[in-house]
């Protein structure tokens, strides 16, 4: 069983031998490494790595905002690394102690450009995109071969979620990325900040809301890997993890994920380091260690997300690089959209429409 | 001199782990929000002395109170909770009073066993106690494998998610707290009244309702405010088990804090709950010092 909550309250800590010794503390996002990675680094290095996981981008703000969270190296994604950094949340980094810098992709630089201008406070891990999950043959026994697998219409339009209902639908618990689509569906400008466009994503909700499952983050990987339910709005690396666990279970269930032909969100999580880092030095040792290509394409190759390392392509798995719903082709890329982040009034309409959704109230 | 000092002792107790945290929840509630770490303005400013105080009192308002007032989600959610933690204070009643009756009827050799196997889940973590329950109550789940194979239903229950599954959290996670109040009231009993009422020609079941549960009231009353309050900012149970149309005040503040930043707010949310909790625990003080003053 996947227990977020539970590893992140605990920490999963890998401690090495001597208690003096140089260490580092990093928090990431949930299953979102290759673990051999992480005795690796301690083996090259000689720092001792603790490594924490989180599930929510609001979980690692809040610790950022309080200040004095003790971690080196955190790994928020564009829209809330960009907020941060006007709180004056992380320290520049210093390129000089990066030489691996020259590996990474140019494409992603530029469009993460927007979040965090000329790279100058992170660095990119991974990126993806907020798509579609689904069990294949529980999608089709419901709504027929010619099942919109393909269309937000799967999701959005109830006469499809009236069906899939009884088979189980989860959305992601974040209105972030869960009000763009919404508003794309419809037609309107994913990124809009203005409150009476916004105002219009709680009426496609409200169409399809009795058939909504649960709003969650995290628990739609087991949920789909264990036939919980057929279909998940969700990130396209973790509902990798859910195809794997059940193609490694045998249970029958065939998982895929689509980015929708009207269009998906682009996402970008990116490293950096808190101003209040305890460990500067052995912060940006670890960044280099992930800016390895070939670290960042054991990565890659474990958790089937897309590395915003050039470099590392050549060590990524071919089954994984021509994927296209990893890796998207040109014309799908031209098709993907990104955010920029709500500000304070905006944030509490969305905040308040998002409860309402949920809610029902 | 030496009765002050004991005095004194849980005094600062109450001031250090009270009031003095209220204080400074109460003084966010009273800021604005602000894109700064942390996220609010004003800051006290000790250093421009008596004028950075002033200029930091004069910045503080109950907007934040106001805004509570206007939009209904916070008056539910209150409402919400209030029905969620009485409900389940009343299962937890049902179930743990046999329970706690059937304890102190065991005999002697047998108390300290049936104590020990009500504590003992207390030496797992919460946690992990309520994460078993996931597995439980699961489409797949254990409770549902055992259902079909018994042939009680032909397709899963769906269970996790819903209120129900809350409120299955919940009872058996405060159970305990229920249980050993009223079992320890039910122990003092003395077993003589129950004699004497059966002399004087009660039936048993009359003379339970006659002496035994009027002398275990003191335990019930405790038990339920154990149980009640903690159940009222109830926010792990919720968001582990329940769906998303669980509304519970817990939640909110989680949403306020996290999703919006909106410290202030949810400081405000923390305080008005606050004072809802204090008339039970005052009427819950009541009762333990009542109790205290019959057995004295």
């Amino acid at each position: 069983m996947k227990t977020n909550l539970l590893s992140a309250t605990a920490g999963l800590a890998i401690i090495a031998s001597s208690a003096f010794a140089e260490e580092v503390r990093v928090y990431n996002w949930s299953d979102y490494i290759d673990e051999e990675l992480l005795t690796k680094f301690e083996a090259e290095t000689g720092i001792d790595l603790i490594y924490d996981v989180f599930d929510s981008n609001e979980v690692l703000e809040t610790k950022l905002l309080a200040g004095g969270s003790g971690y080196d190296v955190v790994v928020p994604s564009g829209t809330f690394l960009q907020r941060q950094i006007q709180a004056g949340a992380f320290q520049k980094l210093d390129m000089s102690k990066l030489p691996n810098a020259g590996n990474m992709w140019d494409e992603i630089q530029a469009r993460t450009d927007q979040y965090d201008p000329g790279g100058e406070h992170s660095v990119n891990y991974m990126w993806g995109t907020t798509g579609i999950g689904y069990n294949i043959g529980k999608v089709e026994e419901v709504l027929g071969a010619d099942a919109p697998l393909d269309s937000w219409s799967l999701v959005f339009d109830p006469a499809n979620m009236e069906k899939l209902a009884d088979c189980g639908v989860h959305f992601l618990d974040a209105p972030s990325e869960m009000i763009p689509a919404a508003l794309l569906y419809i037609g309107e400008d994913p990124d809009s900040h203005d409150p009476e466009v916004i105002a219009k994503a709680e009426a496609v909700y409200a169409a399809v809301r009795p058939y909504i499952r649960k709003f969650h983050s995290s628990e739609y990987i087991n949920a789909l890997a264990n036939g919980e339910i057929c279909v998940a709005v969700g990130w396209s690396g973790d509902v990798f993890q859910a195809q794997y666990s059940a193609a490694e279970a045998e249970n029958g269930n065939e998982i895929d994920y689509s980015i929708p032909v009207e269009g998906a969100q682009m996402w970008f999580d990116q490293m950096a380091i808190p101003v209040d880092a305890p460990n500067p030095d052995a912060a940006h040792k670890f960044m280099n260690f992930i800016m390895d290509a070939q670290n960042s394409a054991a990565a890659t190759n474990y958790v089937w997300y897309a590395s915003g390392n050039k470099a590392a392509q050549e060590f990524i798995d071919p089954e994984i690089l021509e994927y296209p719903a990893v890796y998207p082709d040109a014309a799908t890329l031209a098709n993907l959209f990104t955010t920029r982040p709500y500000d304070a009034r905006v944030q509490r309409v969305v905040t308040r429409m998002w409860t309402k959704i949920k809610s029902g109230t | 001199m030496r009765r002050f000092a004991l005095i004194a002792i849980p005094y600062f107790w109450l001031l250090a782990l009270f009031l003095v945290p209220f204080a400074i929840v109460f003084k966010i509630s009273l800021s604005d929000i602000a894109l700064s770490i942390p996220p609010y303005l004003p800051q006290l400013d000790l250093a421009k002395g008596w004028e950075g105080f002033t200029k930091f009192l004069g910045a503080l308002d109950f907007e934040n109170f106001e805004f509570l007032m206007m939009d209904d989600l916070y008056y539910k959610a209150y409402l919400s909770s209030l029905k969620i933690a009485a409900v389940s204070t009343f299962f937890t009643l049902l179930i743990g009073y046999p329970i706690a009756y059937a304890m102190t009827r065991a005999s002697e050799e047998w108390r300290p066993t049936l104590l020990m196997l009500v504590i003992l889940p207390f030496w797992t973590s919460f946690l992990i106690r309520v994460y078993a329950w996931i597995g439980i109550l699961g489409q797949e789940g254990f409770l549902n494998q055992t259902l079909m194979f018994l042939g009680l239903t032909s397709e899963p229950l769906i269970i996790l998610n819903t209120p129900i599954a809350v409120y299955i959290g919940i009872v058996y996670t405060y159970l305990p707290f229920m249980i050993l109040p009223i079992y320890s009231a039910l122990e003092k009993l003395d077993d003589s009244l129950l004699e004497a009422a059966e002399d004087l020609g009660c039936s048993r079941i009359k003379a339970f309702w006659l002496v035994t549960f009027p002398l275990s009231r003191g335990g019930i009353i405790a038990g339920c405010f154990l149980v009640f309050i903690p159940t009222l900012g109830e926010f792990v149970i919720p968001s582990l088990l329940g769906g998303s149309n669980t509304l519970m005040i817990g939640k909110v503040l989680w949403d306020e804090f996290f999703s919006n930043r909106d410290w202030p707010l949810a400081s405000a949310v923390a305080v008005i709950l606050l004072l809802i909790l204090i008339i039970p625990i005052i009427l819950f003080q009541r009762n333990e010092q009542k109790q205290r003053e019959s057995e004295g």
